[in-house]
């Protein structure tokens, strides 16, 4: 059993109310890459901080501006750990996260369907990609659930582009990992 | 970066499968600018970034990550042959793909379930993985079920690379996967994929006399040098140089 003193839950939440530095709509704590603080003595800390993907380049403007904001909180020595396990997941976005993603024009992931890694099924060629008991992706400008994929691979790794069907618009997909 | 994990790291593992992603992501970077329309050169960017995210864990876990991509010589890189090919034409770097995401995905499926030191990224990486293969088998169907001009260059690539595919399975010190049994997974699912391109499963060996099992062991293709130099110029130009 981890205890969280008061000063922890305090840093923790300063650290979490950093904004994303690719989306910056979204905060750390919403995308649910802050995983624990650690407090020694009085003023030294250490942040345990996960990457969305492997080779996310932003970890490293999210870990210095975590630092700098502990150190205006007084922490003279701030050391952010990037740790793996267990491996991020866009079910780690919180439901605000979500909301806001939508808002700023982003369809959010899907809830994931199975833990661990996808099974090795090989599906047809798909651009409207509506398997069977699968979520539609909804279009985040008109609310339309006929969108089809146009690449795999977008802006950055984490999303995939998309237009929607209905208002022809194409938009940005935060794919579900 | 820094990596948590258990103290006892099986080096020649971390480097064999540090530098195949090393390599490959090298490789996909070189299409920067290059690629046939704008959405390809974003996803094999996209896919170069995840890889290289994945080597510097790996080879993190073995050394200096900058010290061994940046100061080492070609005999001392373990990478697979196949990883170090010429990205040659588009169809040519999706059968690269189509073949190495297709394995890695099998392994790092096998190593997330384990214990060992190499768990905590598989875990991560199959996940990244996926999409990687998914890529690479929605193009190869394209490709192959095209024009035919798509499909003849497609299969003249499947053919070309598969001399490479033998490595993949060869053992590595300190790599504890039932390779034998990804190798018959392996096999099966290139198969489907192909089949269902209208594709014919290579003939041939998968390994010839000069080129069995060399990568792993320090022994390269001649392409591999020129790659090296492009890829380390900068950093042996101006030592410690940073952006």
């Amino acid at each position: 059993m981890v205890t969280t003193t008061a000063l922890e839950a305090e840093l923790l939440e300063l650290a979490g109310a950093v904004p994303d530095p690719e989306l910056p709509v979204l905060t750390l704590r919403e995308l649910g890459v802050l995983r624990a603080v650690h407090v020694h003595g009085t003023d030294s800390v250490e942040v345990d901080l996960t990457p969305t993907y492997t080779g996310c380049p932003a970890i490293e403007a999210m870990s210095l501006d975590i630092e700098q904001v502990l150190r205006a909180h007084g922490m003279r020595e701030v050391t952010v750990r990037t740790v793996l396990t267990p491996a991020w997941s866009t079910d780690d976005i919180t439901p605000e996260g979500r909301e806001k993603l939508r808002e700023f024009g982003i369809a959010p992931p899907r809830v994931r369907q199975e833990i661990g890694p996808v099974p090795l099924t090989l599906g047809p060629t798909r651009t409207q990609d509506t398997q069977s008991g699968t979520e539609p992706v909804r279009c985040p400008h008109c609310g339309s659930a006929g969108t089809e994929l146009l690449s795999r691979f977008s802006s950055t790794a984490c999303k995939a582009l998309r237009r929607c069907l209905a208002c022809r618009e194409p938009f940005d997909h935060f794919k579900e990992l | 970066m820094t990596a948590t994990g258990p103290a006892t790291v099986p080096v020649t593992a971390a480097l064999a499968l540090g530098d195949d992603a090393l390599v490959i992501s090298h490789r996909l970077g070189e299409w920067a600018g290059h690629a046939p329309v704008l959405e390809e050169e974003v996803a094999l960017a996209n896919i170069a970034l995840d890889l290289l995210g994945q080597a510097r864990v790996l080879l993190s876990l073995a050394g200096d990550e900058d010290e061994l991509a940046y100061l080492r010589e070609e005999r001392a890189f373990r990478n697979l042959q196949l990883v170090e090919q010429p990205n040659g034409d588009f169809a040519h770097t999706i059968a690269r793909q189509l073949y190495f995401s297709t394995y890695q995905q099998l392994l790092y499926d096998e190593l997330a379930t384990g214990t060992g030191p190499f768990a905590p990224l598989a875990a991560k990486a199959v996940k990244e993985v996926v999409y990687h293969r998914d890529h690479a088998e929605q193009w190869t169907l394209r490709l192959g079920d095209g024009t035919e001009t798509s499909h003849e260059r497609m299969q003249r690539a499947c053919d070309v690379l598969w001399r490479f595919t033998g490595e993949m399975f060869q053992p590595v010190e300190g790599l504890d996967a039932d390779l034998p049994a990804l190798e018959t997974r392996w096999l099966e699912s290139v198969t489907d994929v192909l089949g269902r391109a209208g594709l014919t499963v290579p003939e041939g060996p998968r390994t010839g006399a000069w080129s069995a099992g060399a990568g792993r062991q320090g022994v390269h293709t001649e392409p591999f040098g020129r790659m090296l130099a492009e890829m380390q110029h900068l950093h042996r130009s101006h030592p410690g140089a940073s952006w």
